[in-house]
């Protein structure tokens, strides 16, 4: 790869669509990595198929682009491999909860320490503008032409209520806030959850940023409420005239990383290869 | 005295019919005979009819036998199903609560041995599940053995559990060898010559084989959702995951499964995962991407019958024509396919060393027969460990994972936290660092990388193995589980006077037209027999050497081809 100034670009200049909230998240990611300087050889973002995954290209450190709404099982396995890694999914809201749901639900459910970046437009922007599962009833769209009938997920209370140990919701519209958002939750150990609300300035004419100027929230909770759930949730499920933004819910939980014994002796790479000829389990088939 | 028996025991789901099976197979392991168990129930887990069978021969044995000699009924089921199997002279062990058996009620000659199984329990105050501690004991005198043999293999068994569940277990087998004794002492027909089998073995089906040569293979990480007939790879794994090393997961679905050993390969973990057919369905995008990313990951696959849910506990050869296409797109894949539980164990262990090596799927072909049959592993097999991760990422600071010049086709990997070797593992055709690229000239030298890899890997193709007569009557060919089924059939025909010889393919994709052409032609009489309806490998051999074997012995009932239906087929013709 080649190096450029900033050390989590690339040479390659991106292609989302001038004005795009894409642009907003990505800052974020970049200063929030910067922030917490982290090697980039030590990073794996894991990317989803989606205007989102494009970021692969303009993105300095190890990078997955694997199949539309695979990204979570496949951060899993690396974490899995060497916990060691920061690892984080960078995915949509199509891919992470149409796609991925089930993926998404179980990971929460386990708990690894990693970091989730849902991109939540409402839309599926790289097919050229359907129905995310995250668009507000009666959204017009190609695959809704009478506007949407199926109420929508909230991906921060969808990931509070499966299991997830940090929730947070920003606004791409909103840097330096989303930045810290970020960083919060790369820093919690456990699996972490930003949903981050992006405008699709081509095929949604109704979220616009001023849309969402007008309606985000900025709420600061005190540690020990941010451990209620039943709290978190009422807070992450609020999205209407009025849109909480912030860390949502957050507590402590032990990781699905450190439940494996194995791992206690390092990451995978470094465990040596058993004897097989020596194995006690063998006295089982004797 | 006999060399060769084969024992059965019959009754419902859920009393024991497996486990006894088992002990009797390691017993007479410990004891220097041939064992091979194979067992047959449906897809239920109490009710229904399970049934082992245990075959026992003086000497090493390649495939169990239809035919009964000792059969032990613990319900009238037991009879009406299997009497036909029966051998002339057979024993049938029977308790007369359940049924009272005549002589009359068989074509051929039978010895009725009427057993009071529910009563010599009740004596010792246990359970009716312990009638089949009750069968064994009763075997051990019928055949003329040791009763310390069983209760060795009883203490082994409860080993850990209280220690009056070992001494009443130990009470009833005594109960059940001393009626015999007392009822039945003039029967010696069964008695059991010595065993000759010198070498120790283990005794284990193919699944755990496939475990064992997994982790000789390197493996670190493997995503099971369970499915038959591959669930004896999960208690293995995840029981003793510390003392192997490992992490096992157990995925939400087998898409998430695929894509985490994908992720771990990725991380610079050997992986592994395995299902059937059902399963693999749902991994075949993710196989896609193991090709375009070059990621190693290892398959097995555990066929049984099909379409859809098919008939789960039964066995099939049926998803080779799948592996070989699973995946959109082209790139390289390898496909082997273990015929007992040694090759099990090494082509598995030569799975991940091939994976890493070539950086692409590697699919180990098993079937429910071989992966629930029970098998002897000679424990000399169990060799020493593969020396791990074989890519090396290059030394250059240009670091190109995807380097387009290497003539074999095999570029550098690196593993993230290596300074200066990122790259991306992309799923979109990429350029030699992995960035997407839907530039002509970059996608053909790109997909001829790829495919220079199977060049490669067809070099390194070894031939097919060939058993039996130079100069055959008949050849047999086929690939997997097969080859211990048609071995046992060539020793029956030699004793009538016919040459055979068998070609067995336990590497099955992809083959060499050169190798394969003159093993096959010249050949008097060529058959191919499969495990499936449609003759899927004589296809494969067809398109890959443009041999066209026109006799095709197919069998797709679900039942395992025996020994004697391969002889009876070949006296038909």
């Amino acid at each position: 790869m080649i190096n450029t100034g900033d050390i989590f670009s690339t040479a390659i200049k991106p292609t989302w669509c001038p004005g795009c909230g894409n642009y907003g998240i990505w800052l974020a990611l970049k200063s929030a990595l910067t922030k917490l300087a982290i090697p980039r050889e030590n990073i794996v973002i894991v990317y989803g198929v989606g205007c989102h995954g494009n970021m692969r290209d303009w993105m300095h450190v190890y990078g997955v682009e694997g199949l539309h709404g695979r990204a979570l099982p496949v951060a899993q396995g690396i974490k899995l491999a060497n916990p060691n890694l920061t690892v984080i999914a960078v995915t949509g809201d199509g891919d992470c909860l149409g796609e991925g749901g089930n993926h998404f639900i179980h990971a929460a459910k386990r708990n690894p320490n990693i970091t989730v970046l849902v991109h939540n437009n409402e839309v599926y922007g790289l097919t050229t503008g359907q129905a995310a599962p995250t668009a507000q009833v009666g959204m017009v769209t190609k695959s809704t032409p009478t506007g949407v009938i199926d109420p929508p997920f909230t991906p921060s209370s969808l990931g509070i209520f499966t299991g997830a140990t940090f929730a947070a919701r920003g606004f791409a519209g909103d840097i330096p806030h989303l930045t810290d958002l970020i960083s919060q939750a790369i820093t919690h150990k456990g699996f972490s959850v930003v949903d981050m609300l992006q405008p699709c300035v081509t095929f949604d004419k109704i979220h616009t940023y001023q849309w969402y100027r007008e309606r985000v929230q900025k709420v600061n909770i005190s540690e020990e409420k941010l451990g209620d759930r039943v709290h978190s949730l009422e807070l992450a499920s609020t999205f209407g005239e009025k849109i909480p933004i912030g860390v949502l819910h957050k507590r402590d939980a032990i990781t699905s990383e450190d439940r494996e014994f194995t791992l206690k002796n390092g990451p995978l790479t470094t465990v040596p290869v058993v004897d097989v000829s020596a194995l006690e389990v063998l006295s089982q088939f004797q | 005295m006999k060399t060769d028996i084969t024992w059965g025991i019959g009754g419902e789901a859920g009393f024991g019919i497996m486990s006894s099976g088992t002990m009797l197979a390691k017993l007479f392991s410990r004891a220097g005979y041939g064992v091979i168990a194979s067992n047959e129930y449906p897809s239920l887990i109490r009710g229904g009819h399970n049934f082992v069978s245990v075959r026992l021969t003086t000497d090493i044995v390649h495939a169990p036998k239809k035919s009964i000699q000792l059969l032990i009924a613990l319900n009238k089921d037991t009879v009406n199903f299997h009497k036909d199997e029966l051998d002339d002279h057979a024993y049938l062990v029977y308790d007369e609560n359940d049924y009272a058996w005549k002589a009359e009620d068989f074509t051929h000659p039978i010895t009725l041995i009427a057993v009071p199984f529910t009563e010599l329990v009740k004596e010792k105050n246990g359970d009716a599940v312990m009638r089949n501690t009750i069968a064994l004991g009763v075997t051990m005198a019928l055949l003329g053995k040791d009763l310390t043999l069983l209760t060795a293999v009883i203490t082994d068994q409860f080993k850990g559990k209280k220690e009056q569940i070992t001494k009443d277990n130990i009470a009833i087998a005594t109960s059940g060898y001393e009626y015999v004794k007392k009822h039945y002492a003039h029967l010696a027909d069964m008695v059991l010559a010595e065993g000759t089998v010198k070498e120790p073995c283990l005794v284990m089906n193919a699944s755990e084989a496939v475990a064992f040569g997994a982790l000789a293979g390197g493996m670190k990480f493997a995503a099971i959702y369970p499915m038959t007939p591959i669930n004896a790879l999960i208690p293995l794994f995840a029981d003793h995951a510390e003392e192997l090393g490992i992490v096992y997961k157990q995925p939400e679905d087998e898409i998430a499964g695929i894509t985490m050993a994908i992720g771990a390969s990725l991380g610079g973990a050997r992986s592994m995962v395995a299902t059937s057919g059902g399963g693999f369905a749902l991994m075949v995008e993710a196989i896609s991407m193991a090709g375009i990313m070059e990621v190693p990951v290892v398959v097995d696959l555990g066929m049984r019958p099909g379409p859809a849910t098919g008939m789960p506990t039964w066995t099939e050869q049926g998803e080779l024509q799948m592996v070989l296409r699973a995946g959109h797109g082209e790139f390289p894949r390898i496909i082997l396919a273990p015929g007992d539980v040694e090759e099990s164990f090494t082509l598995t262990k030569t799975a991940f060393d091939l994976a890493d090596e070539f950086q692409t799927p590697v699919f180990v072909l098993t079937d429910k027969y071989i992966n629930e049959t029970l098998w002897q592993l000679k424990k000399s097999v169990l060799t020493a460990p593969t020396t791990g991760i074989l890519s090396k990422p290059s030394e250059i600071n240009d670091f190109k994972r995807y380097d387009v010049a290497v003539a074999n086709g095999i570029s550098a990997r690196s593993f993230a936290g290596m300074k200066g070797q990122e790259y991306i593992a992309n799923s979109y055709e990429h350029d030699e660092y992995g960035y997407t690229t839907e530039e002509s000239a970059m996608r053909i030298s790109q997909v001829d990388k790829r495919a220079r890899k199977m060049d490669t890997i067809r070099a390194r193709a070894p031939k097919p193995n060939v058993f039996g007569d130079v100069d055959a009557d008949i050849t047999f060919v086929t690939f997997g589980s097969l080859k211990g089924v048609i071995l046992d059939a060539m020793e029956t025909l030699k004793k009538d006077g016919v040459k055979a010889k068998l070609i067995h393919f336990t590497w099955v994709y992809p083959l060499v037209e050169s190798d394969i052409k003159p093993l096959l032609e010249g050949e008097k009489r060529l058959v191919v027999v499969e495990q499936n309806s449609t003759g899927q490998l004589a296809s494969l051999i067809r398109e890959e050497t443009g041999v066209t074997i026109l006799e095709k012995w197919n069998k797709y009932d679900g039942r395992q081809w025996q020994s004697e239906e391969i002889v009876q087929k070949y006296n038909a013709k």
